[in-house]
């Protein structure tokens, strides 16, 4: 295991959104606390690191991963997508609850933050299932899971049929103060489905998943938490009349956050053309006015977050005609790179861009990290906005399933700590 | 962002010859237009005492049903045959191979037997170009049908009817009726009709079983059919599968065939000439009449015959592109020697 890091960066443009600080500067890492930002530090027992011209963000929080364990080890372990996690500079990672089993047990979440801990790459945060084994039947012991480490309360991809089971999920979770998140999509309406209904799926004759399937479960969440009280997040907004009743019931006071994924913010359905299936995800890729609404609605603040969606996927799973193709992108090892080409691209302001990958979404899950505060454990991450890198090249996830194995992204990462230790050193 | 590549590099090669045949969409006219003339030369060898030409002389060809069909079979099996070539037919139960995996290791072992073309008939849609990116280029993929997205050599069978009783395509007004939805032949049908030049193209059906923004492909849509029909030179109904009562498509049948079956009082809304064709095989009484079916305008029959020729085309066209293709490759490694 790491020891705690003694660190002088210096002369970095130090850039923590949710402070609004964004200046050149120096940072001290002292027994793994981030003691001072400021110019001109000195300290003489600590690692020199120059960083004339990188980037000091705080480490990257990701609202929505995927982890291969339990249950799936031929895609790859916690060890791996941590490691993943940490070259891509993100230093805390919310992992869904729909693994196998599924994390209903304290056994389970003790598992998780076992290996986690083991592997030392990322802080691992569960969600525990709002339900037993995600059935939508009985509750999950939400509050035993929670004082076992869990930061959230999720069904995950398994829409809780019944109503009145929702509800009294909801009111429970509400007892605790426990985070719901929510991934909206009605089951009947996206059934057989693997493309977003529309001119796209038309021609290629696949099955559609029309925009009413996410928003028809959307509108019944956001009803269900008005009427609980309860604190909510929406997982994977895809298309545009989602964004439009989240800005509303943000608009009503709601208690509510939401993300987005970085492929809906980059792709289309015109992504799918001769059915690539590397871009086969869940929710689909929506036409270009959605994709253009979800983009307005992270700079607007409306969608709170950008998360990597990671879903790691053996080799076997995109070797199949597309229909029959497991959907997901592996993402961990592209979200900061991804977000950097948003902003190169001028469709995002740096700022949020950033505050999007950091600050918000750890306020989205009502965890304290995303920020660069002095006095705390360090989470940080440096990084070379100028340098240019190919996925394929420097790719760890065991997961390979990306659409952008072979497209040259910006940004490199130099350097990640999280809570104190040195996770990732690029030579 | 940069969307693949459209599927003509590998439909086509480098000097525009069919090398497989995947989808219409994507062709120029002039391949559509050659594989029509083709079949003319071929349709009157099924007249001949001998029923052969030798043109895939040595050649094997596989059937790889995924999806159980034993017309659509026969037929690819005979314009196979009548081409001389040595004919395997694979039918897979599709839980065998419902891994990819499986699929891969598979056509792996029918290119080691040495097989010059693969004919794929797949419940997914897609599933022939996954098969063309993955096969060895040696062998040519033809499309026998995949999912809801394509049946190419049915589309170009019936645009062989038309052009054989129309003359051509210019002018045309063509009507294709019922499960638009479901229909991998409306689809090829549809971009058939509008590369070849036809003057419109309407769809008519309830909007259960039409697909979302068909008007993207370039057809008017009708709800009523006595509309739709109107003045139109071609009259082409769908099958209608009885499992669309199941899902809450439509109601019933007989509703069905009340508001949208072809009767002869409804085809005079039509042109005195048009003709009426259906890919078969027919469900009288649901979407057509028994007197339209067995009528004096009816071309259904007819479209069988073609359909041994039109495939007779697309697999010498697809097996001398490939050829074409391995001697100027073959070409360029003697040059580079």
């Amino acid at each position: 295991m790491q020891p705690r890091a003694d660190l002088l960066i210096r002369k970095a443009r130090v850039i923590d959104p949710a402070s609004g600080r964004d200046e050149v500067a120096d940072l001290l890492v002292e027994d793994g606390r981030l003691l001072r930002i400021g110019a001109s530090l000195d300290a003489p027992g600590a690692e020199l690191v120059a960083a004339d011209g990188l980037w000091l963000l705080p480490g990257l929080v990701d609202t929505c991963v995927r982890l291969p364990e339990p249950g799936n080890h031929r895609t790859g372990s916690l060890h791996s997508e941590t490691r993943a996690a940490a070259a891509g500079g993100i230093t805390h990672l919310c992992a869904t609850p729909d693994t196998d089993p599924v994390i209903d047990s304290t056994a389970v979440v003790r598992l998780i933050r076992e290996r986690a801990m083991k592997a030392g790459f990322a802080r691992v945060m569960p969600m525990a299932a709002l339900t037993q084994g995600l059935q939508g039947q009985q509750l999950a012991e939400l509050a035993t899971l929670r004082d076992a480490g869990c930061i959230a309360v999720s069904n995950a991809g398994h829409r809780v049929q019944d109503a009145l089971i929702l509800k009294r999920s909801l009111e429970y979770a509400a007892t605790f103060d426990l985070p719901v998140v929510f991934r909206p999509q009605d089951a009947a309406l996206s059934s057989g489905g693997c493309a977003h209904e529309g001119p796209v799926a038309t021609r290629l004759g696949l099955p559609g998943i029309p925009s009413v399937a996410e928003t028809v479960d959307l509108a019944r969440a956001l009803l269900l938490v008005e009427a609980t009280g309860v604190r909510a997040h929406f997982h994977q907004l895809s298309c545009a009349a989602s964004v439009a009743l989240l800005r509303h019931a943000k608009a009503q006071g709601l208690n509510v956050t939401a993300d987005v994924s970085i492929h809906h913010l980059l792709l289309d359905e015109s992504a799918i053309e001769g059915f690539n299936s590397l871009c086969h995800i869940s929710p689909p890729l929506r036409s270009r006015a959605d994709r253009d609404a979800l983009m307005q609605g992270v700079i607007d603040g409306t969608v709170d977050a950008i998360s990597s969606q990671h879903i790691p996927l053996g080799g076997s799973a995109k070797l199949a005609p597309f229909p029959s193709t497991r959907p997901g992108i592996s993402g961990l090892d592209t979200l900061l790179s991804l977000v950097l080409e948003l902003v190169q691209r001028d469709q995002l302001p740096l700022r949020r861009a950033l505050d999007a990958i950091t600050a918000a979404p750890a306020r989205c899950l009502g965890v304290s990290a995303g920020r660069l505060e002095e006095g705390r454990l360090a989470s940080l991450c440096l990084i070379d906005p100028n340098a240019t890198r190919l996925p394929a090249e420097d790719w760890l996830s065991a997961g390979r399933n990306s659409p952008w194995l072979d497209i040259e992204l910006p940004g490199t990462v130099r350097l990640t700590v999280c809570e104190g230790k040195v996770t990732w050193l690029s030579d | 962002m940069t969307a693949e590549p459209s599927t003509d590099p590998l439909q086509l090669t480098g000097d525009g010859q069919l090398r497989n045949f995947l989808s219409i969409e994507g062709l120029p006219r002039s391949v559509l237009e050659q594989i029509l003339d083709n079949a003319a030369s071929f349709v009157d060898v099924g007249d001949r005492a001998i029923k052969k030409v030798p043109l895939l002389r040595g050649k094997t060809v596989v059937n790889l049903f995924f999806e159980a069909s034993t017309r659509t079979r026969t037929t690819f099996e005979l314009a196979a045959k009548r081409l001389s070539a040595d004919v395997l037919n694979i039918d897979i139960a599709r839980s065998a191979t419902s891994k990819g995996e499986s699929l891969m290791d598979m056509l792996r072992n029918l290119e080691a037997m040495a097989s010059d073309m693969f004919v794929v008939r797949h419940a997914d849609s897609g599933a022939p170009h996954y098969i063309a990116r993955h096969a060895t280029p040696e062998v040519a993929i033809i499309n026998a049908g995949d999912g809801r997205h394509a049946h190419p050599t049915q589309a170009m069978l019936d645009m062989y009817t038309i052009r054989h009783y129309k003359g051509g395509f210019a002018g045309l007004k063509v009507a294709i009726i019922g499960d638009i939805l479901h229909s991998r032949v409306a689809r090829s049908q549809i971009h058939a009709l509008n590369i070849l030049g036809a003057e419109e193209v309407r769809v008519i059906g309830p909007r259960t079983l039409l697909p979302a923004d068909i008007e993207s492909l370039g057809v008017s849509v009708y709800d009523d059919l006595s509309q739709g029909l109107r003045d139109v030179d071609v009259v082409i109904a769908l099958r209608l599968q009885k499992e669309r009562m199941d899902s809450a498509l439509l109601p019933s049948e007989s509703e069905f065939f009340r508001l949208y079956g072809l009767n002869n009082e409804r085809l005079r809304q039509a042109h005195p000439d048009a003709i009426i064709m259906h890919p078969g095989p027919i469900n009288r009484g649901v979407e057509i009449a028994s007197e339209v079916a067995d009528g004096e305008r009816s071309v259904i029959l007819h479209q069988v015959t073609f359909g041994i020729a039109v495939r007779m085309a697309v697999m010498s066209m697809c097996m001398s592109g490939r050829e074409a293709e391995q001697r100027s490759r073959g070409g360029d490694h003697a040059a580079a020697r």
